[in-house]
């Protein structure tokens, strides 16, 4: 097999569609917000106004940042630049555990006041409150999952670039992967307000 | 005819790159202040349609939409439109709800 088929527009064209899947499963959840922000007006107010606005600010820069970083990196590759490319994926993949790391903090002081799903303390909240939490969970749990799995996608990238399976020629993956941790960082531009700025 | 690109594939500049980190860093800011302030309803807004802006430089530049093939950008914006209808539908069940 020295002489395989690459077909760039239809990979392109294949990790978009995937992405379409994505972005209607957090659409389903911003809907399920957003009717939920009409019933409970107050009560989301009180519940974003216990949440860290200064971690979650730090988070938007970080996955800012880190989006930058892997738009560069493509371009790196795409110049040539395999080295700029590796560090820049590396960086971005820094960005991700700078993430989790304010995230896990983040939770752990909400366990810490006795906020988790369905835990004692919540469920003596209002109503509308214990639904702002259990969406707060539900979100960005899975949103911090994406960030996970994005690491782990990017990591493979760099093993990738080493072994030039990643080149100059050839580079479609690192694309799909940067589209893929794109898709994470458009997801929290639209979290972050939502949750920890409202209303 | 396969070994190459049939057209020449557009590079995102770093320049390009990090004016669009520039301005993304600069909304984020007028986000969280617009936030502090209370305009009521007008938060909402505000906040969406910054997000909206945000949203779209990163398709845009970062994702590369802007310098796609007109299919690929006609598909990408079925997606949303579609995800704009079943939001849009919600709510007019929603706010003409009885009770």
């Amino acid at each position: 097999m020295s002489n395989t088929h690459k077909d760039y527009a239809g990979a392109k064209l294949g990790m978009w569609l995937f992405l379409f899947t994505e972005v209607l499963l957090f659409g389903g959840m911003f809907v399920l917000y957003a009717a939920y922000l009409h019933e409970y007006r107050a009560d989301f107010h009180v519940g974003g106004k216990q949440l860290d606005v200064v971690i979650g600010t730090l988070n938007t820069v970080v996955l800012l940042f880190s989006s930058f970083a892997i738009a560069a990196a493509i371009t790196f590759i795409q110049q040539g630049k395999k080295k700029l490319a590796v560090n820049f994926t590396y960086l971005t993949i820094a960005c991700a555990g700078i993430f989790v790391i304010n995230k896990t903090i983040e939770w752990r002081a909400k366990f810490h006041h006795g906020i988790w799903p369905d835990s004692p303390h919540l469920r003596e909240m209002s109503h509308g409150e214990n639904i702002f939490f259990g969406l707060y969970f539900l979100m960005t749990g899975l949103h911090a999952v994406h960030v996970i799995i994005g690491a782990i996608l990017l990591s493979v990238m760099v093993w990738f670039m080493k072994k030039d399976v990643i080149n100059q020629q050839d580079f479609v993956k690192l694309e799909n992967a940067g589209l893929y941790w794109h898709i994470v960082d458009l997801i929290w531009i639209f979290l972050f307000p939502l949750f920890y700025l409202v209303l | 005819m396969s070994e190459n690109h049939e057209h020449k594939h557009h590079i995102l500049s770093i320049k390009t790159a990090g004016i669009i980190l520039g301005l993304l860093l600069m909304l984020t800011a007028i986000t969280v202040a617009v936030s502090r302030i209370d305009l009521g309803f007008m938060n909402v807004a505000a906040a969406l349609a910054l997000a909206t802006t945000k949203a779209l430089l990163v398709i845009m530049f970062f994702m590369h939409m802007k310098y796609e093939s007109r299919f690929m950008q006609g598909i990408v914006f079925l997606c949303f439109l579609i995800l704009a209808i079943f939001i849009g539908m919600t709510f007019f069940d929603l706010a003409y709800r009885g009770g």
